[in-house]
């Protein structure tokens, strides 16, 4: 009795939705980095769910590469947060507009 | 019994993951997103790639969201309590978005997506017992060249972070300005 490749689907698609909510309407930017690792984790349930159904170890691989990229995401945006709130003592991203239209 | 399972990880990633967006303080963000990864994780076991699930937890629970708490720690923020004004922007991306999905998927996923899973596999080899086994001797064959750009990809992360973070020689502490005020002249 197996779950079918639907549900999977589903599941990140909800979740990933939630990720783009969460980028677009919180205001703290660690809370939007959350967000971001949410999406991340979206993809990673897509990638091993498919493995799964396809028997084939290439998806669990490519989890691998999205977890480094994960990393190596939070590493440099953390930097820049601690940055950003040195110079300018607020991590709201509705303070830092420059380069918005 | 698969199904229960499938049901328990699947509930509990969506509310988790839906607490990451909806609570205010970000701490409690992060603790809901640690809920989440270890209940992602037990779904990776679920789909029998174990040594995925283990890595999750090493690396998702065990630094980075120690990474993330870490700055929250030392940032100090006030919790925000206004979501910001683009939340109209959002509900009109994404409701569409989910509806969209939703009727993508409940039309595929009575007649085919539903197929028995022999049937898409393409006759490859089954993913072998030992999962860490198998994963180690893919990413050192046929993934050879990407893992080392992965590697690659994280030196530069780790310089661009130092760079970032780091404080200027000579640069005056910022984070109490008031301390030396002789010393902005």
């Amino acid at each position: 009795m197996t779950i079918p490749i639907s549900y999977y689907l589903i599941l990140s698609g909800v979740v990933f939705l939630t990720g783009i909510v969460g980028v677009l309407i919180r205001r703290n930017i660690i809370a939007i980095l959350l967000s971001v690792e949410l999406m991340l984790n979206a993809t990673n349930i897509n990638f091993v769910a498919f493995s799964d159904y396809f028997r084939d170890l290439g998806g669990q691989v490519f989890v691998f590469f999205a977890l480094t990229v994960a990393a190596a995401e939070v590493a440099v945006g953390l930097a820049i947060i601690i940055a950003l709130h040195r110079s300018r003592s607020s991590i709201n991203i509705e303070e830092f507009n420059l380069l918005k239209w | 019994m698969s199904h229960l399972f499938f049901g328990y990880f699947a509930v509990m990633i969506v509310a988790t993951s839906i607490l990451v967006v909806a609570l205010k303080n970000p701490v409690y963000s992060a603790l809901s997103l640690l809920v989440m990864f270890f209940h992602v994780a037990g779904l990776f076991v679920t789909l029998h790639a174990e040594f995925l699930a283990a890595v999750q937890i090493i690396v998702y629970a065990g630094a980075i969201l120690v990474l993330y708490l870490f700055v929250v720690m030392i940032l100090n923020v006030k919790q925000d309590d206004r979501y910001h004004s683009q939340w109209r922007i959002a509900g009109f991306v994404c409701v569409p978005l989910l509806i969209e999905a939703m009727v993508l998927l409940s039309g595929g996923a009575g007649s085919r997506a539903t197929g028995t899973r022999a049937a898409h596999a393409p006759s490859a080899e089954a993913i072998a017992p030992d999962n860490t086994l198998a994963i180690g001797q893919t990413l050192f064959s046929t993934y050879l060249f990407p893992f080392e750009v992965a590697s690659l990809v994280l030196l530069v992360a780790m310089i661009g972070a130092i760079v970032l973070a780091k404080r200027e020689i000579g640069e005056p502490d910022s984070a109490s300005p008031m301390v030396h005020p002789k010393g902005a002249e």
